[in-house]
């Protein structure tokens, strides 16, 4: 390194203070988990987008399982040439991640050998690969779907002796709690099966773009490839088409800003045919439609629409006003599409010969041939397998609350799932010994210490990253998922620089706009947005789609050019800067902002 | 497009086109070409090289320059002071002045205005941009009115290829004083309200999906002379989206004298300075412009522009010139890509470590 360290490095991972308050957070997490004292030579960055927040203690899961199936995808399947796999630490309740580069040049030549025969197989059958991905993802949704948490009645049924099952029905407990882990572990193991050979599709196309055109906003590389007909968009479609049908069954009265779900529905529930008629159709679009987190899918208490229906029913209102107003709302797909072709059009155009005209139709053709399991695999898997995994283990939690063992079937998520398995060995022992469970006792003041845990940890501001920097960081799944690449390091290494007034993130819809900053934590209080504000959020997600209607530039605090916010944020044509990591802790409701989606800049005008 | 033949000492606009630069110049037969073309450009006329030649070989300079030493810097001043004198003064040969003053009479007669301001500019018959520098070619007088002071501009352009520097630039090359010509372009002026220059790709990066947008209050000579820091403007040709945009603080304007003739430099009013000199509506005329001339050329342009203050809007946005654009056409990049067997050998050899030939 040509500079001196001092200059050159964040805080070491042994330099972390405590929090105060926080004493014991070390015990939520699995050891593995842990900083070493060797840790400090590497360099690690703060996963902020997918990880925002304090992980409670059975949200662990969320980082244990994916990083060990995208690793052996990278590492053991594909066998990527430059990188192995991704390790992760958590500390103060944060997520803090590295990457494992290959490095010997004989070594990166013989995986080179086997990711060519590997990777070329999925590339060249990639369509009939991906429709049995498919296949695949929608019975593993079916599989957890499935899992029913056992009854313990006072005695088993009498068929269990007649059929002579010769087991009894606690044994399930530990089996189907088992069965939800095992089936999110493959889950995870299928979603990261494609998805760092789409991303690479995607970034080839991508660093194409740049050299040839290195002013194109990265937001334009993604508008070429967009799909149209895109999953992600499907469950804010369907609202939409219930806002019609409340209109056209004379209901609509009925969806008013600020109204209680559940006296909508009684109130539907006395409207005769069209209000019948109006609840079917909400039950045929709650499955699968309704399974989309209002989160990212990594958190528990990110809910889905069927879990709770404030939020589309705070969408709703605004909706059907438009469909009154005799606005179209179905999403004009042959426009888009005709649009996106003659971008890609003109581009190719503006090439100077035909050797790159012939080159850029290879790498779009592939992105495209990509791009549907990109978009796709989300609703898919951090979605709808997400919520209903979280479903099931919510009612291992209530179970658990029934039987004494937990105050509140919620408390289930401060418990590792190792620890959840240690408490149902308890249901399952006490159930056949007779006795009582002797978990109170022992899980609850840890429920408890971890609950004030959380609120303290809640309050620290985790650094971007930890350690030195390195050399060059060119580890293609680092850049290709979280976007991190030398600039951003040194952005982050620079950002004290800026005053407490500039919040930084990435470029993510063109556009500049000032505005009234409205700050939501939670997609519940959309309903609190005004016409023409600036939202600013921890993240947002396909239920947060109702607001862009009113809002007049997006910001978040996680997420890439390629995250919803952004999305969403391009196709409504407002600036959109996302990833500040941030925004929300330092703008407050009320300040006027200059929201600058060029440069990826939010200003705090006061 | 046939090219004009005639010896004829001016020529109107709509009469050049490309192939006309031996007989008006460069910058003559591309304000023709782009009125062809359908750009809105301001009317006028070429005093044609065939004018330059009649009314200067009948001073015979050949005889005072030659065999004039360039590193004798007095005996050439003296040489060229003497020359420059008589280009301004000597009558011109008959017909030439009826000529010019009947030219820029019907240019007045058109406007309704018996005192038009035009600019008169000097238009090379050279390809070499370095010789027409040292020739002086860049002369341009702004805002001039009557036909006596047309007439002594198009003088003063022809004296300006007498100058110490253009001379000895010859002397030291060789070039015969009989291969000289040069055209003179007289141009109604547009009343600008702003004004500035644009190029049909980045000039930071050479990136041609782009066009960049320098704009300013006033008259284009504050711009193009360095005497502002102009707004900036980077639109994609692709989206028309205003992709950057930097508003500068705009202290200095060119402007008509207000006594009648010649430019004035004066302090930009303050509630002008750190306002946007173009409209995003201006942004988009000027783009759907440059892009129609980039396409007539077939190769990146060099534009200047001007917005009029009294068109109305929708109908104010003038060419002034265009050239194409040679810093990055001379070091255009090596092909970012070529195509492979297999489409998705791309991504294999992006994650199989052979980086892009950028970084490679």
């Amino acid at each position: 390194m040509s500079q001196p360290a001092e200059d050159r490095s964040f805080p070491l991972p042994s330099q972390i203070a405590p929090v105060p308050g926080a004493e014991g957070w070390e015990a939520m997490y699995p050891y593995f988990s842990r900083f070493q004292p060797e840790d400090d030579q590497r360099f690690w960055f703060y996963n902020s987008m997918h990880f925002p927040e304090v992980v409670p203690a059975f949200d662990g899961i969320t980082s244990e399982i994916p990083y060990t199936a995208i690793g052996a995808n990278t590492a053991r399947l594909f066998s990527f040439p430059t990188t192995m796999g991704i390790d992760y630490r958590i500390v103060n309740g944060r997520v803090y991640i590295t990457a494992n580069p290959v490095t010997d040049p004989a070594q990166v030549e013989e995986r080179l050998g086997h990711f060519q025969e590997r990777a070329g197989h999925y590339y060249a059958n990639w369509d009939s690969l991906y429709a049995g991905w498919q296949q695949r993802i929608e019975a593993l949704i079916a599989d957890i779907e499935a899992v029913e948490v056992p009854e313990l009645g006072e005695l088993d049924d009498l068929s269990v002796v007649t059929e002579a099952r010769g087991f009894a029905s606690n044994h399930f407990l530990r089996e189907r709690f088992h069965r939800c882990i095992d089936l999110y572990s493959k889950m995870w193991h299928h979603h990261t099966e494609f998805l760092m050979l789409g991303y690479g599709a995607y970034v080839v196309f991508f660093e194409f773009c740049k050299q040839a055109f290195p002013e194109m906003g990265d937001q334009m590389v993604a508008r070429m490839v967009a799909g149209i007909d895109v999953t992600m968009y499907r469950p804010d479609d369907e609202l939409k088409k219930l806002a019609r049908l409340a209109v056209e069954n004379d209901v609509a009265d009925l969806f008013v800003e600020g109204s209680d779900p559940v006296k909508v529905l009684a109130a539907l529930g006395e409207r005769g045919e069209g209000g019948a008629r109006w609840l079917a159709a909400l039950e045929e679009a709650k499955d699968p439609w309704f399974n989309v987190s209002v989160g990212d899918g990594f958190y528990h208490h990110h809910l889905s629409w069927a879990d709770d229906l404030t939020v589309p029913f705070a969408a709703l209102p605004r909706y059907v006003e438009q469909v009154r107003a005799g606005e179209d709302l179905t999403r004009p797909t042959e426009r888009l599409a005709q649009e996106r072709d003659r971008i890609a059009g003109e581009y190719r155009a503006l090439l100077g010969s035909e050797e790159e005209q012939a080159a850029f139709d290879q790498m779009l053709g592939v992105c495209r041939m990509v791009f549907p399991y990109v978009e796709a695999h989300k609703f898919y898997c951090e979605h709808w397998f997400t919520t209903r995994f979280f479903q099931k283990i919510r009612a291992f939690g209530t179970l658990l609350a029934r039987r004494g063992v937990l105050a509140e079937a919620d408390d289930v998520f401060h418990l590792r799932h190792v620890e959840v398995e240690d408490a149902l060995a308890d249901v399952m022992l006490a159930w056949a010994s007779g006795s009582t469970e002797l978990g109170a006792r022992h899980w609850q003041p840890i429920v408890a210490e971890r609950k004030r845990i959380v609120e303290a940890l809640s309050g620290w501001s985790p650094p971007p990253a930890l350690g030195a920097v390195p050399e060059a960081l060119n580890d293609p799944a680092v850049k290709m998922l979280w976007g991190i690449t030398q600039e951003t390091v040194e952005t982050w290494l620079g950002s004290e620089e800026d005053d407490q007034s500039t919040v930084r993130g990435y470029a993510a819809s063109p556009g500049v706009v000032e505005g009234v900053a409205r700050v939501l934590l939670n997609v519940n209080d959309i309903g609190q947005i005004r016409e023409g504000e600036v939202l600013v959020c921890p993240v947002t997600a396909p239920s947060w789609g109702p607001v862009f209607g009113k809002i007049a530039a997006a910001v978040s605090d996680i997420g890439g050019t390629m995250s919803h916010a952004a999305i969403v944020a391009r196709e409504y044509g407002m600036p959109a800067v996302v990833g500040t990591g941030s925004a929300t802790a330092r703008i407050r409701t009320g300040d006027r902002v200059r929201v600058d989606g060029d440069r990826g800049v939010v200003t705090v005008l006061g | 497009m046939t090219a004009v033949t005639t010896a004829a000492p001016v020529v109107a606009f709509a009469d050049v086109g490309l192939a006309d630069v031996p007989t008006v110049g460069g910058k003559g037969a591309s304000l023709g070409e782009l009125r062809r073309a359908g750009i809105q450009v301001p009317d006028g006329f070429v005093v044609t090289t065939a004018a330059f030649r009649s009314a200067v070989e009948a001073l015979d300079p050949g005889t005072g320059l030659s065999g004039l030493d360039p590193a004798d810097a007095d005996a050439v001043g003296t040489a060229c002071a003497e020359l420059r004198s008589r280009v301004a003064a000597a009558p011109l040969p008959a017909g030439l002045a009826d000529a010019v003053t009947a030219a820029y009479g019907r240019l007045c007669d058109d406007a309704g205005n018996a005192r038009l301001p035009v600019a008169v500019r000097s238009s090379a018959t050279s390809e070499d941009s370095a010789e027409a520098s040292f020739a002086g070619l860049q002369d341009t007088y702004l805002w001039i009115r009557g036909a006596d002071e047309v007439l002594a501009s198009v003088r003063r352009c022809w004296a300006s290829l007498y100058s110490v520097e253009s001379v000895t630039y010859r002397l030291r090359r060789g070039i015969p004083e009989t291969d000289l010509a040069m055209a003179v372009v007289v141009q109604r002026m547009v009343d600008a309200r702003s004004s500035g220059v644009m190029f049909t790709r980045s000039p930071l990066t050479g990136d041609r999906s782009v066009i960049a947008i320098d704009a300013s209050w006033g008259l284009g000579s504050a711009v193009v002379s360095g005497d502002v820091t102009p707004d900036s403007f980077v639109v994609s040709k692709v989206t028309g989206e205003i992709t950057k945009r930097t508003v500068a603080t705009k202290s200095r304007w060119h402007q008509p004298d207000p006594g009648g003739s010649g430019v004035v430099e004066t302090d930009v009013p303050g509630q002008l300075r750190d306002v946007p000199s173009i409209s995003d509506e201006e942004i988009a005329a000027l783009v759907a412009v440059a892009r129609r001339i980039e396409a007539h050329y077939g190769v990146p342009q060099d534009i200047e522009w001007a917005v009029s203050r009294s068109a109305p809007a929708g109908e104010n946005v003038y060419l002034l010139q265009s050239r194409p654009e040679t810093v990055w056409a001379e070091k255009d990049r090596a092909k970012v890509a070529t195509p492979t067997a297999r489409p998705f050998d791309h991504v294999i050899n992006l994650l199989g470590g052979n980086r892009p030939t950028s970084e490679g």
